[in-house]
């Protein structure tokens, strides 16, 4: 019989080598569902984890690693220090959406003004106008005790629908020819968040970078990140050291839905280059998978940010050479985040083989 | 503008189509959470159910079996969940997430190929007379089988959970599992058969949006309703009728901000379709101001360790 045992302190060891174990099983049920779809498991798994980094075309791909690991990167790392704390935001693709109208907001009001002042101006409103989204759910379970999953998440389909009439109202391109969307950004050199567009490089990276450092520092070297890693272990120990909820909840939050804007205002400027109705592509949602995947430690975002931005190009080379449908990747996403709850099983208990009845 | 198109005997009957799925979910949840366990994936299991009843009733023709096959689809996978959250000892919230990301990918996997197709259609209660009568028939006497199904089931786990021996244990494994445990009951069990049930009755509400509200199938098509859900449980105190009054009302304010689309008002598509969203935000706060009603022993995870 099995039994299972709490460990005393969750297994360092196992802890790091569960979601690499959650890939692997990943990609054998992953091969299987290939399978059962009619392509050839090995084929479709070489195609997603190796074509894009070692194939033969990889020159082409390795860029755009980066392009869709940066906001992957920036908002799971916000989305991890709530999670650490059990403060739950998982409407960052509603401050994502709110952070790229106003920051291309903010740009397209100084059109065709070139001054080096206006970028990062841009990025000030991003940052802003997602925090002041995640602020609600914040200020609402602060004020009243509201649920802050419930009320994030329907924020989501607010800003969707806010993002459906800015692209077609206020923010439409007036040389558009009546098309929604705005002007593109790409084509704004003062607006435009590409450093090299041709190297595939652009700020949102760099922020994600210094984000992955700023996290670091915060959680292992200061007092408000021992205080957040404490809510989460021990609700009851960080009430009696006087711990403020409050604060904790509102710099958790404010913060998750800043690094969201951002991350939506770097992408708005840059990849996608124009506000349009359906710009965003569920980064939001992708970047709950990457902060779990990497344990809700930033060095681990940072890998399981690159790990998923890998699926998502390999998905898209598997679509357009083996057709393997687009929403085969979305269950391969899915899959990964069960098996690593699963497995997690393995780094806080211990588990025993028993005869029945010893116990 | 012209709000005289909008006949408010078609409104009332409109509303109640609207207000189903909703009701089959929430009744749903709320059982589950009276176990003590919050399930974030309602929107996964009604997406998924959605599909499944879609596929199976344009294969065999018959809608009947689509529903069966929703019901099926909606508790595999809030095994799934099950599996995670009473087994694997797996975080509720996190569980929930992924159970509606990996839904979504699913359901969108099984409907590539069945969008665009019109599934074959459910008939409607006509009684001789009964039926005809003027605002009481077109109301009260001319739906779809389901809809009532939606009510008797509201009425059932009314009944189940105050007046059984069956509700009483549910309702102590939701307020205090150890408790329950010490008394002899099998926690994990009793909450299995309450997930499955969830899933079951989310997976029907989902095959009523793609099989008789709309009908059709199109990617994402629960567009939230499955999160409402969650939310009317909240709105209810966790009391079986509440969920009904909530699905009614929010059903009337999503009917009547179609109507009022339809109308022309000089309010923008986009911030009226808005509304339901926001006035769920508005709900939840005015509700949060009393937490006593929720089980104790919601969300937490249960295991036995001697």
């Amino acid at each position: 019989m099995i039994k299972l045992e709490k460990r005393p302190m969750p297994s360092r060891t196992l802890s790091m080598a569960t979601p690499l174990i959650a890939v692997v099983i990943t990609m054998i049920a992953g091969g299987l569902l290939f399978a059962a779809l009619g392509k050839n498991p090995f084929e479709a798994i070489r195609t997603i984890f190796w074509d894009p980094v070692l194939g033969e075309y990889a020159f082409y791909y390795r860029p755009q690693l980066l392009v869709k690991a940066a906001p992957l990167v920036l908002i799971a790392i916000g989305l991890s220090l709530g999670f650490k704390a059990g403060i739950w935001n998982i409407g960052a693709e509603g401050q994502y959406i709110i952070g790229a109208i106003c920051g291309a907001g903010v740009g397209l009001a100084f059109y065709p003004t070139e001054s080096i002042l206006i970028f990062p101006l841009m990025i000030l409103a991003g940052a802003l106008g997602g925090w002041a989204w995640a602020m609600i759910p914040a200020l609402l379970k602060v004020k009243f005790g509201t649920n802050e999953i419930l009320v994030s998440l329907m924020l989501v389909y607010v800003a969707e629908q806010l993002l459906a009439s800015m692209s077609l109202g206020l923010l439409k391109n007036p040389e558009g020819h009546g098309f929604p969307g705005s002007r593109n950004l790409n084509d704004y050199p003062s607006a435009t968040s590409w450093i090299n567009e041709a190297a595939g490089l652009h700020w949102g990276m760099a922020f994600a970078f210094i984000a992955v450092i700023f996290a670091y520092v915060l959680l292992n070297r200061h007092i408000l990140g021992f205080n957040i890693r404490l809510t989460g272990e021990a609700p009851r120990a960080a009430r009696f050291s006087g711990v403020n909820p409050t604060r904790l909840i509102l710099f958790c939050l404010g913060t998750s839905g800043a690094l969201a804007g951002m991350a939506g205002l770097f992408e708005v400027s840059g990849p996608s280059g124009q506000i349009s109705i359906d710009f965003n592509v569920g980064y939001g949602f992708t970047a709950i998978i990457v902060a779990f995947l990497g344990r809700l430690h930033p060095v681990g975002i940072l890998l399981a940010g690159l790990l998923m931005a890998l699926t998502y190009i390999g998905g898209e080379i598997a679509q357009g050479n083996l057709g393997l449908p687009s929403a085969a990747i979305q269950v391969f996403q899915g899959m990964l985040l069960f098996f690593l709850l699963a497995l997690d099983l393995l780094t806080n208990y211990r588990v025993k083989f028993a005869a029945k009845g010893a116990a | 503008m012209d709000l005289s198109a909008i006949n408010p005997v078609l409104l009332i009957a409109s509303l109640m189509v609207a207000a189903t799925p909703l009701l089959l979910a929430a009744i749903g949840e709320l059982v589950v959470e009276k176990a003590g366990v919050l399930n974030l994936g309602v929107e996964g299991m009604m997406i998924v159910g959605a599909i499944s009843g879609f596929a199976i009733s344009v294969e065999t023709g018959s809608p009947f079996l689509g529903l069966i096959a929703a019901i099926i689809g909606g508790a595999l996978l809030s095994l799934l969940f099950a599996f995670l959250t009473q087994f694997a000892l797996a975080n509720q919230v996190a569980s929930g997430l992924a159970l509606t990301l990996f839904g979504l990918g699913l359901s969108a996997l099984m409907g590539q190929s069945y969008v665009g197709i019109k599934p074959p259609a459910m008939a409607k209660l006509d009684l001789p007379v009964i039926s005809d009568i003027p605002v009481i028939g077109p109301i009260l006497f001319s739906h779809d089988p389901v809809l009532y199904i939606g009510i008797a089931l509201c009425a059932a786990v009314w009944a189940f959970l105050k007046f059984s021996r069956g509700g009483l244990v549910l309702r102590a494994v939701g307020e205090s599992h150890d408790a329950a445990h010490a008394l002899g009951y099998n926690v994990i069990r009793v909450r299995i058969l309450a997930i499955m049930f969830g899933g079951a009755c989310a997976g029907l509400g989902g095959a009523y949006i793609s099989l008789i509200r709309v009908p059709q199938w199109t990617e994402g098509m629960t567009a939230g309703i499955g999160w409402i859900a969650l939310a009317l449980v909240v709105f209810a105190s966790w009391k079986p009728w509440r969920v009904l009054l909530g699905a009614y009302l929010f059903g009337g304010i999503n009917v009547l901000q179609l109507n009022l689309q339809a109308a022309g008002i000089a309010i923008p598509v986009e911030y009226l379709a808005m509304s339901p969203y926001l006035i769920t935000i508005l709900v939840l706060v005015i509700m949060s101001a009393d937490k006593s009603r929720a089980p104790a022993s919601l969300g937490r995870t249960f295991h036995a360790s001697q």
